[in-house]
């Protein structure tokens, strides 16, 4: 997945590979360009490598090879603090002992800007995540929301060109993590700033980020923004990983570039387009999201495949309908059907007829 | 930014919404009311109660085990540091006498003193008590325990000289059936009772009983000293000899009160008129020429130092009940007829005691931080594979006996130790000026550093645990170089842990004791081996509770100091 080096790349892996004991490779070449401005997330399940990325980009981790560049510089061997990269923490890492002006006044400090201008700058990144009222408060008298804000504004005090984020919104509520989302996107775009974002959570990877680096087994598996990443899945990997989808097995039967035909595993054909297979006899998964299956044969294409199932459970679910079927011999086959006011409500046991167009389904590596 | 963030306006317990209700419920008028219509805090009292009382149940039993084997010790013992019912319990009747005397005149006391002196001293002899009471006023005026000692046995030679004289007006005089027919009558209980308490106080032993005696009225009218010496007699007879009084010897001590009776004219023209058993003696008696001697001459006699205006100041300024005179000594000062004054130079040791062993504390606590910080930084850092092995080394001393660590810092230190002979060997010093390392303050602040770093490494190290990594990490982040992020964010966060060691390694070190008496020498002891001294070798118990006491205050007036400068919620123990 080697993305092509750009000419305004402002934030550059150059085959990096890191490994903790000598053994193991947790990061393997790894080569990531990013430009000025973007919001990049790094998205995986957890020991996929990313936050061992995140750390070497901030320099509490020395890649073992390759080249780390900032800006065209090489930050190998430059040390965590000379890097001027604002970093927030998963558990926020506010200073406890510390008011949160005392915080926030932190990186200006040791930076040695004088008091007033340090005090304008404070009031202003306070102001910024709305918690002026808050300066002369402790960590541990707000809460999570309050500070996350606190631990975001301090990260951007200091103006930093790049924020990397490990993780921020772990710790909070459902509510209120959908909303600190919007403001952190919100945030990073007004001001600028590039951002590298490192979660588990796919919605917020999906959400927020300009591009989204899905990581597993210490590689980049699929580097896209989020539409792409979710309707064209590069291997069965991110297609399994990111959103749900079905997936059958099968052994390709006909295939020309565009287009493809999978004999499943239960010798029913259905219409694919190759991604990841290139001859006839190749064994694949075929992936198909649930949304794009379609029940009714008019829409389909003439002359197009469909599959025989069986309708095993019906779940309501208020916006959606969830049905679970039976497809081409196994049960967890799953579509999803819109609660409009004409929409057919299947019940367990009804044989249906199902299947969809060509494009939504995606031959994969098997 | 959107118009409907701003502070989280989230429902559920967060810290805002607590703060939140807390003002509203001060702004609502009276206390809050439970469901029933109780105030809220009543209700909460009583649903409380039960868990309380099986709280209370659960520790009763070390309750009850500290309360008896802890405080009422050392209750007691600080008690003993003011106590001083030693003399007017041993000499009643001289303190009585002495209270109208000044002492500071520089004189000595009048005549009555003396009489009075003697009847006490003769009952304490009987009860072989002076010698205890010269012993606790040698602690104030060195060469009593001796005076009363020898005085205490020649009582008897006083009292001798009477008897003499008035047996050989009447020999009946002689036998105990003669004394105990005159004394004898219809009960003076008042007189009975006060001579009991008078030697229950004296030697602290159950004096109730039946005695088969009790003075007649008409004798404690006639002859009131002979009465009560002869009580006297007969309760000590009856219920500590168990004797029948009748039949037992007449002591000394009342020939001299009926001589000192006899003295009074208005007694004798009584006599005249007494009808009652061994009249006509009495009258005999009254008519006889009985010697006048002197009760101070015949004291001077025995021991001129009776004469001695500080034996009697002594006397006088701690006949109290209770005395400052054991703290005034633990601060190098004494008691005088002219107040408090300090001690003469060769004899000032308790001050320069406590100041040195302060500031020794002082210096081995911070030596303790010095060495004790890097260690904890470490066990807190290291994987927990290594910072086991690791722990288990701070922690063997715990498993080693005191003794035998202190006594291997004495075969390191001494002058012809291991460190004394490698520095030799290795050409740093000279054979001829090896190190005094041991037997001086030197090597009671190199042993006791070694012997409670542990104390120091343990609160450093369960503090440091607490702190997330992630802080020193933001910090850096933030542009803090090493020392920076160390001393600005890392530091204030251990500084609670510094502060439990500290009042553990300090409160340890002031009330040391083995240490100290092993490698400390003269120079290098404590307070705390003074206190063991008067414990078990001096026995002036008073004064090693008084020292004691001040040791204990000094400790909680420094906790309250700390308590106030960094503030006891900001010790952690982990």
């Amino acid at each position: 997945m080697a993305d092509t080096l750009r000419d305004d790349a402002f934030v550059e892996f150059e085959r990096v590979q890191k490994s903790y004991d000598g053994e193991v490779l947790v990061v393997k070449d790894l080569n990531l360009t990013m430009p000025k401005g973007e919001f990049l997330t790094m998205l995986g399940p957890s020991g996929s490598g990313k936050t061992t990325c995140l750390m070497m980009l901030a320099g509490f981790e020395t890649a073992t090879h390759g080249d780390i560049r900032l800006d065209g510089v090489s930050i190998n061997n430059i040390p965590p603090h000379k890097r001027g990269i604002g970093m927030v923490f998963q558990n926020y890492a506010l200073f406890p002992h510390m008011t949160i002006a005392e915080n926030l006044a932190f990186p200006l400090e040791v930076r040695k800007i004088g008091k007033s201008e340090r005090e304008e700058k404070v009031r202003r990144a306070l102001d910024m995540v709305e918690m002026g009222d808050f300066g002369g408060r402790r960590p541990a008298q707000l809460s999570g929301g309050q500070q996350q804000r606190v631990a975001l504004a301090r990260a951007l005090v200091f103006e930093p060109e790049l924020v990397l984020m490990d993780e921020p919104l772990g710790a909070l509520d459902k509510q209120l993590r959908e909303k600190m989302q919007f403001e952190i996107t919100d945030l990073a775009h007004n001001l600028g700033i590039t951002t590298v974002y490192v979660t588990h959570d796919q919605t917020e990877a999906l959400t927020m980020s300009d591009r989204v680096a899905v990581f597993d087994d210490g590689r980049i598996q699929q580097l896209a923004p989020p539409d792409q990443l979710y309707e064209q899945p590069q291997n069965s990997f991110v297609a399994q990983f990111i959103g749900e989808n079905n997936t059958l097995e099968g052994v390709v039967s006909e295939i020309s570039d565009t287009a493809c035909v999978v004999r499943l595993d239960s010798g029913e054909e259905i219409d694919a387009i190759p991604v990841n297979v290139s001859k006839v006899g190749e064994r694949t998964k075929v992936s198909i999201r649930p949304e794009r299956v379609e029940m009714d044969a008019s829409r389909l294409q003439p002359g197009a495949h469909t599959l025989k199932a069986e309708v095993l459970e019906f779940i309501y679910m208020g916006d959606i309908f969830r049905t679970r079927l039976r497809v081409a011999g196994q049960n967890e086959f799953i579509i999803k059907t819109r609660n409009a006011p004409d929409q057919v409500r299947l019940q367990p046991g009804q044989q249906i007829e199902i299947g969809w167009l060509a494009e939504d389904c995606r031959a994969l590596d098997a | 930014m959107s118009d409907t963030t701003g502070p989280d306006q989230i429902t559920g317990a967060t810290p805002d919404n607590a703060l939140r209700n807390a003002d509203r419920a001060e702004v609502q008028d009276g206390p809050m009311l439970a469901a029933d219509g109780r105030p809220l805090k009543e209700s909460l009292g009583r649903a409380l109660r039960r868990q309380k009382m099986r709280a209370l149940l659960l520790v009763a039993p070390l309750l009850l085990f500290v309360l008896l084997t802890f405080v009422v010790p050392i209750v007691s013992m600080l008690f003993r540091s003011v106590e001083n019912q030693i003399v007017s319990d041993t000499l009643p009747g001289t303190v009585q006498a002495m209270a109208d005397w000044d002492a500071s005149t520089g004189d000595v006391p009048p005549e009555p003193v003396f009489q009075n002196l003697f009847f006490d001293l003769f009952d304490a002899a009987e009860a072989k008590e002076h010698t205890k009471l010269g012993t606790r006023l040698n602690y104030e005026n060195t060469g009593l325990a001796s005076l009363f000692r020898t005085s205490g046995r020649s009582m008897d030679d006083i009292g001798e000289i009477f008897q003499d004289a008035i047996e050989e007006v009447d020999p009946r005089f002689e036998e105990g059936a003669f004394w105990f027919a005159m004394m004898n009558g219809e009960g003076n209980s008042a007189v009975l009772a006060d001579q009991r308490r008078r030697w229950e106080a004296l030697t602290g032993d159950d004096m109730d009983g039946d005695i088969g005696f009790a003075p007649s009225q008409a004798i404690v009218d006639l002859l009131p000293q002979t009465a009560r010496a002869y009580t006297r007699f007969a309760i000590w007879t009856a219920i500590e000899d168990e004797d029948v009084v009748a039949e037992e010897d007449p002591w000394e001590a009342f020939y001299a009160a009926l001589a000192l009776d006899l003295r009074d004219p208005a007694t004798v023209s009584a006599i005249a008129d007494y009808q009652g058993e061994g009249a006509d003696a009495l009258r005999a008696l009254a008519a006889a020429d009985l010697p006048d001697v002197s009760f101070k001459d015949a004291f001077a006699e025995l021991d001129e130092d009776w004469l001695s205006p500080s034996v009697w100041e002594t006397l006088s300024v701690y006949s109290a009940s209770f005395t400052p005179g054991y703290f005034l000594n633990s601060v190098d000062r004494e008691l005088t007829s002219d107040g408090v004054s300090l001690r003469p130079e060769n004899e000032r040791i308790y001050i320069k005691l406590f100041g040195r062993t302060l500031w020794m504390s002082m210096i081995i606590t911070f030596s303790c931080i010095l060495l004790g910080y890097p260690v904890a930084w470490l066990l807190a850092n290291l994987p927990a594979r290594t910072a086991n092995v690791l722990m288990i080394l701070v922690l063997l001393p715990f498993w080693t006996s005191l003794l035998v660590r202190t006594s291997a810092w004495k075969v390191l230190l001494q002058q012809q130790g291991v460190i004394n002979e490698l520095l030799v060997w290795l050409g740093f010093i000279d054979n001829a000026n090896r190190l005094v390392l041991m037997n001086n303050s030197t090597g009671t602040i190199i042993a006791m550093t070694h012997i409670l770093l542990p104390f120091m490494i343990l609160p450093l190290y369960s503090v440091m645990k607490t702190v997330n990594p992630s802080y020193l990490r933001a910090a850096k982040s933030l542009g803090a170089t090493n020392w920076t992020a160390f001393w600005r964010v890392y530091f204030p966060q251990s500084v609670p842990g510094i502060g439990a060691g500290s009042i553990l390694v300090f409160i340890l070190a002031i009330g040391y004791y083995i240490t100290p008496e092993i490698v400390g020498g003269t120079d290098g002891v404590f307070i705390s081996n003074r206190i063991a001294y008067h414990i078990s070798r001096s026995l002036n118990w008073g004064l090693a509770a008084a020292l004691g006491t001040i040791l204990l205050v000094v400790v909680l007036i420094l906790y309250w100091c700390y308590d106030q400068i960094v503030g006891i919620d900001n010790v952690k123990l982990g």
